[in-house]
């Protein structure tokens, strides 16, 4: 951490490092959330109107910790109910002992020591709570978004927005949500979910308008669940899969246009992140989850000096695995490619063929746009421009209908030059 | 006996109202827990409060609120005092009714 004497740089630097440590604890002292940020954000107007003029304290961080606490403090005294007082207790303890190194964290019954930032992850991610709410407290308190950025995202007013947050912190008070990091049994299932909702939110912002921001925030959430569980190898699976995937923003989509995997300008792709994907799957020792083999995917593309180069062999064999952890029809369609790439066009189609009823797939026009390629492969081509046709029919998006367009333009030149 | 709300019913429109006027839940409460006819009895918060549980195939699913999709027939009904809901959870998981039914949780209003 570099000092800096600039009153509004340290305490953007200060809330960086410290914001979500004082939220996540005062949720655990005080069992309120709202007065858990309220707190933080009094604290970081008070910096402003007394740094200035008093100079910037020496440990910023420290004091913008016991500022927030006093303030909770205070608003807690205040209230004075017989229900706070307990709150009061459990804050001014937490007061007293703040300053030492552990200030954020609570001995379990194991005598583990559990960081307060996980309990507000695992708790904002619980499965009882609507994927909506979900999403939208990860974004406010954990990631420290304001409401209207959370609303901007999300396409929604700000009064939706904060009405989302509210219920959803009613019901964490209301059905008792424990302010907890689940036992062992029950750790797997749910950083699954913890994991979903974070690449949800990754996803999300490529399919909206708020790509890069989201985007980025989303990596950075990757990153602490990441470092909050350095034991378990799913959220690094996770944080290389998003970086492997936001090395090619700058080459997926060029003037508006989505340009596939194959015909990116690999100049374009972020070595820097590429780099960090593949270092971050390298420690092995263990068996792959889901999220570790689509980024070994992703990365066995990006690997490629050009789509000619790309590993299929290998790409078939991930999916196979793929597949077998995850038998859903995406994942199947996306195996029957690989095969059809690896092995031979009319050995995809075959794989295709097992999927053809799938209920998930009709009307989607991914089954019909993969068939029109393995077809294409296998140089039937009128056949391959009758399943563009249906895809074209079927397509959600304008730029996906583009992308298809062209294909089928291509294909179709392509066979009067036969 | 389980109490229900009636989407259909508008309180606000006078033509829907009681001729004998609006009665009181604390007086009948009263009267019949003086008469021994009602055991027990409390008021659970509303469908966006409520979890549900479920088990298939060995799987324990969690969801937010009740399932509104079909008809759904209440069969019976349990009270719990649990710690909290993850520990609610884990007791409606081992019901038997949780692999071929669907158990809802409801927090009463006050404790």
């Amino acid at each position: 951490m570099s000092k800096t004497d600039d009153p509004s740089e340290a305490l953007a630097q200060a809330l960086a490092d410290q914001r979500l440590r004082i939220v996540a604890s005062l949720i655990r002292t005080t069992h309120d959330w709202d007065l858990a940020e309220d707190a933080v954000a009094d604290a970081a107007e008070r910096a402003l109107l007394t740094w200035p003029r008093d100079g910037v304290p020496r440990n910023p961080a420290a004091w913008l910790t016991t500022t927030a606490q006093r303030r909770a403090l205070d608003v807690i005294r205040r209230a004075g109910t017989e229900r706070t007082k307990l709150a009061e207790l459990g804050a001014q303890q937490q007061l007293d002992g703040q300053l030492d190194e552990l200030g954020d964290r609570e001995r379990e019954e194991t005598g583990v020591l559990i960081d307060d930032r996980l309990r507000l992850v695992f708790t904002a991610c619980h499965p009882a709570l609507p994927m909506d709410a979900r999403v939208a407290l990860t974004l406010k308190v954990v990631a420290g978004l304001s409401t209207a950025e959370v609303a901007r995202m999300f396409l929604v007013e700000e009064a939706t927005m904060s009405q989302r947050l509210l219920r959803a912190k009613r019901k964490i008070a209301h059905a008792a949500i424990p302010y907890r990091v689940p036992e062992a049994s029950d750790l797997p299932e749910r950083l699954d979910a913890v994991l979903a909702v974070i690449y949800l939110v990754f996803t999300q912002g490529y399919a909206g308008a708020a790509a890069p921001q989201l985007a980025e925030e989303t990596i950075r959430l990757g990153r602490l669940v990441v470092d909050l569980m350095p034991d378990e190898d799913e959220p690094r699976g996770l944080l290389a899969l998003m970086l492997a995937q936001h090395a090619r923003r700058d080459a997926r989509l060029v003037d508006g246009k989505l340009v596939t995997l194959e015909d990116q300008d690999r100049s374009r792709w972020d070595r820097q992140s590429i780099e960090e994907a593949l270092s971050l799957t390298m420690l092995v020792g263990r068996v792959p989850g889901p999220y570790r083999l689509q980024a070994e995917l992703a990365l066995t593309h990006l690997r490629a000096a050009d789509a000619a180069e790309t590993d299929w062999r290998r790409i078939e064999r991930l999916y196979d695995r793929l597949y077998a952890l995850q038998p859903t029809p995406v994942v199947g369609l996306n195996r029957a490619v690989a095969i059809g790439m690896a092995q031979s066009p009319a050995r995809g189609l075959m794989a295709l063929d097992q999927l053809a009823d799938h209920p998930a797939l009709r009307g989607l026009h991914l089954l019909p746009a993969v068939r029109a390629d393995l077809l294409a492969r296998a140089g039937r081509t009128t056949e391959a421009v009758e399943q563009l046709d249906r895809a074209l029919e079927l397509a959600p998006t304008e730029q996906e209908r583009e992308q298809l367009a062209r294909r089928r333009t291509h294909l179709s030149s392509d066979s009067s030059a036969d | 006996m389980l109490v229900t709300l009636d989407p259909s019913h508008d309180a606000d429109d006078p033509s829907s109202a009681d001729p004998t006027g609006t009665l009181d839940v604390d007086d009948w409460v009263s009267k019949y827990d003086a008469a021994g006819v009602r055991l027990m009895g409390n008021q659970v918060r509303m469908a966006e409060d409520a979890t549900s549980v479920t088990r298939r195939r060995g799987e324990l699913l969690v969801t937010d609120g009740p399932y509104a999709e079909s008809r759904e027939w209440i069969v019976g009904f349990d009270v719990l005092q649990c710690a909290d809901l993850d520990e609610a959870i884990r007791v409606a998981s081992e019901h038997p009714m949780a692999a071929s039914g669907r158990l809802e949780l409801r927090p009463f209003v006050e404790d």
